[in-house]
């Protein structure tokens, strides 16, 4: 059993990006969503927090359970539905910090995987709608947590810090269904890039926009809000000249070459048989 | 039934979970329409699991099947189950992303092309733990493109069930088919019973683990659409029934606002077992 601890950073960052944008009401307080703006155009900003007070008792330090997911697409619909008709869509800014999925047997027996389909549907159908949507990563970014909350943005950011993290499961559960003690599992990520848990070897895959330096991740100085703020910026003209709305621009990493090589092998054989 | 009918059923033999992943593509597409896609002559072996003394698959667990479902263009992604607990990575998932996207692709210029996924899978494959979450992603991001033009099928038959990152992408489905043998969700039993303890959710306790993840009760909360028996004529009907029903009026997860106010409104202080989840689903319209 582990008990994670509580991470302020997504509350703190949340706060610091959108300044005095007033919170959205009617949502778990596990949700924080605001519309501020980013270089002068609207933006939705949205982090998952810890809410010590959950009615879920597993979703108590942050994770991403049965609430979080249905109240991450309620918050995602309605930027989207208010927007349908204005040619220019609000930005979607994802604040990432999650300590996982919620572990439970409510949140099984409840459908936390429908939960996060609706959040994972929701950013996507966001993205394909004509939103910007970027994902900031300013702490942990696990697994299912991740996949409902910000892996559909257009563009990712990371804060290059030792806090700062994306693995598909913590190190005691892995060892544990991969059958291999931690100490194992930690020589092995060493030199396998995808299975290593710090930042760097993520960005090696790709999958990363751009990683940031600041001097501050827990407490943000205002140097580091401004310069995270430039790099959002540039991160949304990037995706408003880019007239691809898909996830094509996370496949060139160093460390992806045989998922290019199967997709043009695919392509190719697929066109070969025709309809 | 008799003794006499388990025997003429038995000699009958259209068990589906008994098929193999290519078996099973073959057997729903129309009969002689199926091509494998950067099949096993391929040799696409996963560059990461030799180096941990793995032995790796031609195919990394994953057939992709183009051919026709009644006459109409589809894809067939199907995961095997007895690959590494159907887990995904690097190969296996950039076959599936990239399979689901040319579908899209197809429809963009006019190709009604359909996709089948059939589920088998525990999710990430922990030894190519990142590679494996992206293009689960990618998958998602692939899904609901699609969904936009055609209906996009899920079938899972077990044994291995659905897991991680893959029950989203089944969440994403606009039909989702189910077995008694199925289970679907999100966190596997042991790695619950690793985060949260076995007074929780107790791994070795299957039929515990049936009555809330089974396949018959996804299917009663409306978690999935049809609950079959393992038959693959059955199977095959009942796919093909979907694909002529179109895009479902509500999927799913479109289902938020109502969702939000079900789970506020219950009691959340209590265990959970099968008749809360019914009764949490089942009250109100159907899910």
């Amino acid at each position: 059993m582990s008990q994670p601890s509580i991470s302020q950073r997504g509350r703190d960052w949340f706060h610091a990006l959108c300044g005095s944008a007033p919170l959205q009401q009617g949502l778990p307080p596990s949700l924080l969503v605001a519309d501020g703006e980013l270089a002068g155009q609207p933006a939705r900003y949205i982090a998952v927090v810890a809410d010590p007070h959950n009615p879920f008792e597993r979703a108590r330090h942050g994770e991403v359970g049965l609430l979080e997911g249905w109240a991450l697409a309620a918050a995602i619909d309605a930027a989207v539905q208010a927007d349908q008709q204005q040619t220019d869509k609000r930005a979607i800014v994802a604040i990432i910090d999650a300590p996982s999925q919620a572990y439970g047997r409510r949140e099984e027996a409840y459908g936390i995987h429908q939960a996060l389909a609706a959040a994972a549907a929701a950013y996507a159908g966001a993205r394909l709608a004509g939103h910007p949507v970027i994902g900031l990563i300013v702490g942990k970014a696990m697994s299912g947590a991740f996949l409902a909350h910000g892996y559909q943005a257009n563009r990712l950011l990371a804060l290059n810090d030792a806090g700062v993290m994306v693995h598909a499961m913590g190190k005691q559960a892995a060892a544990r269904i991969t059958l291999r003690s931690v100490d194992e599992l930690e020589t092995l990520a060493a030199s396998i890039p995808p299975m290593a848990y710090d930042i760097a070897s993520y960005a090696s895959l790709g999958l990363l926009w751009r990683l940031l330096e600041t001097e501050q991740p827990d407490q943000p100085t205002p140097a580091d809000v401004q310069q995270v703020r430039t790099a959002l910026a540039e991160a949304l003209h990037d995706i408003q000249a880019d007239p691809q709305r898909d996830l094509y621009q996370r496949l060139h990493g160093e460390h992806r070459q045989a998922t290019r090589r199967i997709r043009a092998l695919l392509q190719g054989q697929w066109s070969e048989i025709g309809g | 039934m008799s003794h006499q009918q388990d025997i003429t059923r038995l000699l009958q033999g259209r068990s589906f979970i008994e098929l193999s992943a290519r078996e099973r593509a073959h057997s729903l597409l129309d009969a002689g329409s199926g091509r494998e896609l950067a099949g096993p002559f391929e040799r696409l072996y996963s560059p990461w699991l030799s180096a941990q003394g793995i032995v790796a698959q031609a195919d990394d667990g994953v057939v992709i099947c183009k051919g026709l479902l009644d006459g109409q263009p589809a894809v067939i992604a199907a995961i095997e189950g007895g690959f590494q607990g159907g887990s995904l990575g690097e190969v296996g998932g950039a076959k599936l992303a990239s399979a689901l996207e040319l579908a899209a692709a197809d429809n963009r210029q006019g190709i009604p092309t359909r996709a089948v996924i059939l589920f088998e899978t525990g999710g990430v494959r922990l030894q190519e733990a990142n590679l494996g979450l992206a293009a689960i992603a990618e998958i998602h991001a692939a899904i609901v493109d699609l969904a936009r033009y055609q209906p996009v099928i899920g079938i899972i038959a077990g044994t291995v069930g659905c897991f991680g990152g893959m029950s989203i992408a089944a969440g994403l489905c606009s039909y989702l088919i189910v077995t008694r043998e199925a289970r679907l969700g999100l966190n596997g039993p042991q790695v619950i019973e690793q985060e949260a303890g076995v007074a929780e959710y107790d791994s070795r306790n299957r039929p515990f683990i049936w009555s809330l993840t089974g396949g018959e009760q996804r299917q009663a909360c409306g978690l999935a659409d049809a609950l079959l028996d393992d038959d693959s004529v059955l199977i095959r009907q009942q796919l093909l029934d979907f694909i002529a029903r179109g895009l479902p009026e509500q999927p799913r997860h479109r289902r938020s606002q109502h969702m939000l106010q079900r789970l506020l409104a219950m009691d959340s202080t209590s265990q959970a077992d099968a008749a809360s989840a019914r009764q949490l689903f089942q009250s109100g319209a159907k899910l």
